[in-house]
């Protein structure tokens, strides 16, 4: 009996609303990140992910109270992400009931802002989210490079030196997006999230990509990942958090599975 | 009105144990505080914390509640979380050592850099980071409702080691089997989050609202 590699439900909320449309059956407001975070816990998600693309200021009132709401009822691991920048706004989120906070481009621009997360909050709770893309002429051996921006903006920076140098930093763990794959579902960069996993010795979250359930088991199969999130494919129903779960544990995969443990003795 | 008090000395975020607690305490008053009368006026006491056991034992002295969390511990329905449990025992390895409270006997001790999984070889990552299962090594009134070999969540580098096997009431391996929970008298402490631990640790929390002191 060991670790359970864990499944994470990805949401991106604009002013308060999730966009990107959830489209499954039963939500009657397909906006709403509370009723998404309770179907998705009811399904069986490890953690929740919930990334703030707000542009305004005003937008991360909303989103702290959008936080709150979530703490208040779904009793799984929350992580917030997008447009952290100060100790104050980690605190914020924090007090709201968040459990780990990510920070991007806010690490790139000041790695030390890192150190001082961690040691103010602990290692734990801070999450470094690294958006990575594969750069390199063919027949070299692959490298990446971190992005920011969307994936639009370079930072000369080396993902595998960076993350390294995140953790000694105190990152607790590290979500890895691969901007070439992200929204294309042709499945994670699976050498990319290898070399990272590899690199640390903290949790690897990969992201970015996924189209089917199979990617999901190659993400920790042959990627190595400690957990795999995912959008789109919980989003759009295809698949339940549970109908995954038990596709990993088909392919020897240990996982959680609430409902197998529902069952008093 | 049943009150409960969650122990506040500036370390981790105590808003989640605190809504869990709502969620399922029927209507007790949830208080977060330092206020060493109102954490004795109290039906139940909650001793949470993420962090450094020797910030923690310093911060507890320094607003003076060490005293307060050995009477409690002595009298009332006590639940020690994560750091609140490690804080219980005699001392911990962290950060070239530190003493606890020495409410159970025994050490707190890191897990190895160099952590295998026994049977595979893998490389095992610290922190011990997701969802593991805990059995559940004899009955408990906390237990009540929670199927043997559940999983819950944790969150951590150190994990402790009692002294006296008989005060262990659940174990969980990662590398090595640990304590995951321990237990006497009026006191029950867990190394997981039942916060963060959906349905099995919501059933924990509520057990603990419930329980009269008595194992």
């Amino acid at each position: 009996m060991g670790l359970a590699k864990r499944i994470i439900p990805c949401l991106d909320v604009d002013k308060g609303r999730v966009v990107k449309g959830v489209k499954f059956v039963g939500i009657r407001d397909a906006g709403n990140p509370v009723e998404i975070a309770k179907r998705y816990d009811e399904q069986g998600a490890d953690e929740l992910v919930f990334l703030d693309i707000t542009a305004s200021h005003e937008g991360r009132d909303t989103m702290a109270q959008v936080v709150a709401e979530v703490a208040g009822q779904v009793f799984i691991p929350l992580t917030v992400g997008g447009g952290i920048r100060t100790t104050q706004d980690i605190r914020r989120m924090l007090n709201a009931g968040a459990d780990k906070i990510a920070i991007n481009t806010a690490a790139v621009n000041r790695p030390e802002f890192v150190r001082e997360a961690a040691e103010r909050f602990g290692a734990q709770c801070i999450v470094v989210a690294v958006d990575a893309k594969r750069v390199g002429g063919e027949g070299e051996p692959p490298r990446w490079e971190v992005f920011t921006h969307g994936g639009r903006k370079s930072t000369g920076l080396d993902v595998v030196a960076w993350v390294k140098r995140m953790v000694e930093y105190g990152a607790g763990e590290i979500l890895l997006t691969s901007m070439d794959r992200d929204g294309t579902r042709d499945g994670f960069d699976l050498a990319l999230t290898r070399a990272v996993s590899d690199a640390v010795n903290v949790p690897v979250i990969a992201s970015g990509g996924v189209g089917n359930l199979g990617h999901l088991v190659d993400g920790i199969k042959e990627g190595g990942a400690d957990a795999v999130l995912a959008a789109s494919i919980f989003h759009f129903g295809e698949y339940t958090v549970e109908q995954a779960k038990r596709h990993l544990a088909a392919h020897g995969i240990e996982v959680r599975l609430p409902s197998d443990e529902r069952a008093p003795r | 009105m049943s009150s409960v008090a969650v122990i506040d000395y500036g370390m981790g975020n105590l808003r989640s144990v605190a809504k869990a607690l709502e969620h399922v305490g029927h209507g007790a008053s949830v208080r977060v505080t330092y206020d060493p009368g109102l954490i004795r006026r109290s039906d139940r006491v909650v001793f949470p914390g993420v962090g450094a056991l020797r910030d923690c034992v310093a911060e507890l002295q320094r607003l003076g509640l060490d005293e307060v969390i050995r009477d409690c511990a002595r009298n009332k329905p006590f639940l020690g979380i994560c750091l609140g449990m490690q804080g219980l025992l005699d001392h911990s390895d962290e950060n070239g050592g530190a003493d606890g409270l020495g409410i159970f006997a025994g050490q707190v001790r890191g897990f190895a850099d160099t952590l295998q999984d026994p049977v595979s070889g893998a490389r095992l990552k610290v922190p011990h980071m997701g969802w593991s299962r805990v059995r559940q090594t004899r009955p408990h009134p906390l237990w009540e409702g929670i199927a043997q070999d559940s999983r819950f969540y944790f969150v951590h580098s150190y994990y402790a080691a009692p002294a006296n096997p008989a005060e262990v009431a659940g174990i969980t391996h990662y590398g090595h089997d640990f304590a995951a929970a321990v237990a006497r008298d009026n006191v029950f402490a867990v190394q997981f989050h039942p916060e963060k631990s959906q349905q099995a640790g919501l059933t924990l929390l509520g057990n603990f609202m419930a329980w009269n002191g008595r194992a």
